[in-house]
């Protein structure tokens, strides 16, 4: 198992890491957070935005459309609120769906090997109750191990999710555009490997003390 | 014969020379009209005496003006808009009147003489106002439906002023008797009319009035749908239309008979029908009759010009028209700031309403019958009014060249909602097109419903859904049901060829709007989709295959399984339509098209191969989701 961050080889690339976010929300017109996070996601470049409920909303997939995005791209991000201490239904079903036998898996060469994958989400619960001694007993990374498996079987790189806490209150705090702004810059570091792939793998949260893992600019 | 003939001729030539021109140069073509009269009028001699004539009939165009603008206007957005008829209006025409009144007597004339020529000057120009800003699309804006409230109040006031009157004059022996008659409150109101009142004590006159009223409202409300759905279930185009006049002159005879405004009354019997099926109908079967006869009433003004009395004292008659027009102007901005309209409509709503108006000299005419203005000081007056209607275009174009770019530099576009005519028209609501009504109306989505059946209208505005009678295939309806504003028009008719017809002109006429449309077969869908349809659907493609999945169940198929199916049908089906059109717009003709008909036969074949030798095929496809590991699978360690 060669996971260690540092010795794939899209890192080492010398372009841009093309990234494809996949966007789930199920109600977006009463969205706070999400639709606006959603919104800035768009308008960086070297980003693809998926909205996956506006292009299926019936759940019926493109299958073939959605690999060659796949293949299209370097890193791969789902976005969405925490439903469930889980995703939306439809990112379930597009990996049931899309992660199939003989591409990502189980195949001579593995459609998504060396890419990155991580999650963006909100969660309504405050921080402090995703830990051992909270109501939720578990730590985000901890409840989305079934994800971070997932991108382990399909060769990807796991980085920890990129998480909003109290995100009912974010907007009434004041809390919202700097997540958005910790958000895009996270994107650019990303896109231009200025992000410290290594020095993020282990982290609870991908937006902890982001000066110490992004490099320059 | 000859002679009437010899000036329609003349009229209708100049006009059809004279707006085309102005249109083109940005004049707007009641300038046009104006310029064509004075062309024939004062200038080439072409038409004299007989304008008089002419102009009673050229006053029925307001007359029906007005009756299309009540139609435009629910009872409800009436009672909306009381506030600002009396505060704005009220306001304008009173301080209008009296700051010229207290110039006038400043100046050393008689008070009454004053007041009257105040009245005169308050008054601004139905007729060009209300022309222009709907040519401007301007009716929707603040600033254009402030505008409306006053010219609405004036024209209501003008009954009042016409009673008023005869108290103006000065007391003169000769104008004494009739202003102690007057006094006296001997048929004081009636004073201008005519025919049935004449001779009626004040409570029997106020009687009359009220019960002409009650008819106009109650025979509206009542009698005329039942009218109009019988003419129209006869199909009878040009009687609808004939039934349409009829109603409008009725009205219109009705109050002049009573001493009324007959505009007024037309007005009212719009606005009775505003909330009727038949509005759309109305509306396009009277604007081509109103639109003839405002230009020939403009003809009349422009050709009643008195050019000698113009050119011997220019400089004086321009002077005065332009104090009065920057009298009325300020005015109208100090009323705009008071009631809070934001800068461009408080700009639009000055420069509109600063001109005097046509009503102005039917209460010219008036004062001099009454002695209150003497004949000589009344034509000069009939010239400033004449030449501040002639400068109002001018106006227009200063708004829209220097204040209307600056707004829209300054804080963008203002926000007006101006899709009020409904985003959606749908043509057609029969079962069809019901149920998308009923889905868009639901989902708080404006429509405009139009079909040919009145009793099928009938019903559905019991049943509470806002439809319109009217054959959708007929342009002018469409536009009258705000096609050029919409953002979708959904044919949902059952008629082929007119569904095609429609599709074809919607979308060389308003190339913006997108188009949806109810196909009757693949090539009634291709013949839409040529004529410019965005999307087509088979009216009963959907339920066809909603009974074959229900036929799978049945069979005991499981029913997510059944679900994966008919999606896969659905896709299938989808690739062969549009894998076909190409080869069906080179020739629709399929006898003759070859490469077409080998398609067919390819379909037609992979669907039998799909029945017959390989069922599973269809099948295959759907599986292709959640295929499981293979059995032996599990993940190495590199
Ligand atoms: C069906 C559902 C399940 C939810 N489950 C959780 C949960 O398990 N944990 C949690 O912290 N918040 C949960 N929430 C709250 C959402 O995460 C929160 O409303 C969302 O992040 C707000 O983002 P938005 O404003 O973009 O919709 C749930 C919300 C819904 C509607």
């Amino acid at each position: 198992m060669s996971n260690a961050p540092g010795s794939t080889k899209v890192d080492e690339a010398v372009g841009r890491r093309r990234i494809l976010v996949l966007f789930a929300h199920p109600s977006l017109e009463r969205s706070e957070v999400n639709g606006p996070l959603a919104a800035a996601t768009a308008r960086v470049e070297g980003v693809t935005l998926v909205d996956l409920y506006a292009e299926y909303p019936t759940f019926d997939f493109n299958v073939d459309l959605e690999q060659e995005r796949l293949l299209a791209h370097d890193a791969l991000c789902f976005m969405y609120p925490l439903y469930w201490y889980s995703t939306p239904a439809i990112l379930k079903e597009w990996q049931d769906l899309v992660l199939e036998r003989g591409f990502a898996y189980d195949a001579a060469a593995p459609a998504l090997q060396g890419k990155v994958f991580f999650n963006a989400l909100t969660a309504g619960g405050p921080e402090a109750a995703y830990c051992a001694a909270g109501y939720n007993h578990l730590t985000i990374r901890e409840l989305l191990s079934p994800l971070e498996q997932m991108s382990r079987l399909c060769g990807m790189v796991f980085l920890p999710p990129f998480a909003l806490f109290g995100a009912r209150t974010a907007v009434e705090d004041g809390r919202l555009a700097g997540h958005i702004a910790d958000w895009v810059r996270v994107l650019e570091a990303l896109r231009d490997h200025r992000l410290d792939l290594a020095a993020a793998a282990p982290r609870t949260k991908l937006n902890a003390d982001l000066d110490a893992i992004i490099r320059g600019a | 014969m000859e002679g009437m003939l010899f000036h329609a001729f003349v009229y209708l030539a100049a006009a059809v020379v004279a707006v085309p021109v102005a249109h083109r140069l940005g004049l707007g073509s009641v300038l046009g009209y104006l310029i064509a009269g004075i062309l024939i009028g004062p200038v080439l001699g072409l038409v004299g005496a007989e304008t008089k004539d002419i102009q009673q009939v050229a006053e029925f165009g307001v007359v029906l003006m007005l009756f299309l603008v009540g139609l435009e206007l629910e009872p409800k957005l009436l009672w909306q808009m009381r506030g600002r008829l009396l505060g704005l209006g009220g306001l304008q025409v009173g301080l209008t009147a009296l700051a010229i009144a207290a110039l006038a007597f400043s100046l050393g004339l008689y008070w009454g003489l004053g007041l009257a020529v105040g009245l005169v000057f308050a008054m601004s120009s139905t007729a060009i106002v209300i022309q222009t800003l709907s040519e401007k699309g301007l009716t929707k804006t603040e600033g254009g439906r402030a505008s409306f409230a006053v010219l609405l109040f004036q024209d209501i006031s003008v009954i009042a002023v016409l009673a008023l009157i005869p108290f103006l004059a000065q007391p003169e022996p000769l104008a004494l008797a009739a202003w102690l008659s007057a006094a006296a409150g001997d048929n004081s109101a009636a004073q201008g009319a005519a025919g049935l009142v004449a001779g009626l004590p004040n409570w029997g006159y106020a009687l009359v009035v009220l019960g002409a009223v009650a008819t106009v409202v109650l025979g509206g409300h009542y009698l005329s749908r039942p009218l109009f759905r019988y003419i129209a279930e006869s199909r009878l185009r040009e009687v609808f239309t004939a039934s349409a006049l009829l109603l409008v002159v009725g009205t219109a005879l009705l109050m002049t008979l009573v001493g009324l405004s007959p505009a007024l009354g037309t007005f009212l019997a719009g606005v009775i029908l505003a909330t009727s099926e038949f509005r759309h109908e109305l509306r396009s079967d009277i604007e081509p009759f109103k639109g003839i006869l405002m230009g020939i009433f403009f003809i009349t003004v422009g050709a009643g010009i008195d050019l000698p009395l113009l050119f011997g004292d220019f400089a004086t008659l321009l002077g005065l028209t332009l104090g009065v027009m920057g009298l009325k102007a300020l005015v109208l901005l100090a009323l705009a700031r008071l009631f809070r309209l934001r800068a461009g409509d408080r700009w639009l709503f000055a420069l509109s309403l600063a001109q005097a108006g046509e009503f102005g000299f039917v209460l010219l005419g008036f004062c001099v019958q009454n002695g209150v203005v003497p004949t000589g000081l009344a034509r000069t007056l009939s010239l400033v009014v004449a030449l501040s209607m002639l400068l109002t275009p001018a106006l227009f174009i200063l708004y829209d060249r220097l204040i209307a770019p600056r707004l829209r530099n300054g804080k963008g576009p203002a926000p007006d909602t101006i899709e009020e005519e409904g985003t959606v028209v749908i043509a057609g609501i029969g079962r069809f097109g019901q149920i998308v009504n009923r889905l868009l109306v639901a989902a708080g989505i404006e429509t405009v419903v139009l079909d040919h059946r009145a009793d099928q209208i009938d019903l559905l505005r019991k049943l509470g859904i806002k439809s319109y009678y009217g054959d959708a295939s007929r342009p002018d309806l469409l536009h009258a049901a705000g096609l050029a504003r919409a953002r979708l028009f959904i044919v949902a008719i059952d008629d082929r060829d007119r569904a095609v017809e429609m599709v074809d002109y919607c979308r060389r006429t308003y190339p913006q709007v997108r188009i949806l449309a109810r196909a009757y077969d693949v090539g009634h869908l291709y013949l839409l989709k040529q004529a410019g349809a965005d999307l087509a659907v088979r009216e009963v493609f959907d339920t066809s295959l909603g009974l074959g999945a229900a036929a799978l169940r049945e069979l005991g198929m499981h029913p997510y399984k059944v679900e994966r199916m008919t999606r896969a049908f659905r896709r299938h089906e989808a690739a062969g339509l549009a894998g076909m059109y190409d080869l069906w717009d080179q020739d629709p003709d399929i006898a003759r098209n070859l490469a077409l008909q080998a398609r067919i036969r390819e379909h037609v074949g992979t669907l039998q191969d799909a029945l017959n030798s390989d069922r599973m095929q269809l099948h295959d496809r759907t599986e292709r989701g959640w295929t499981p590991p293979s059995r032996g699978f599990s993940r190495e360690p590199d």
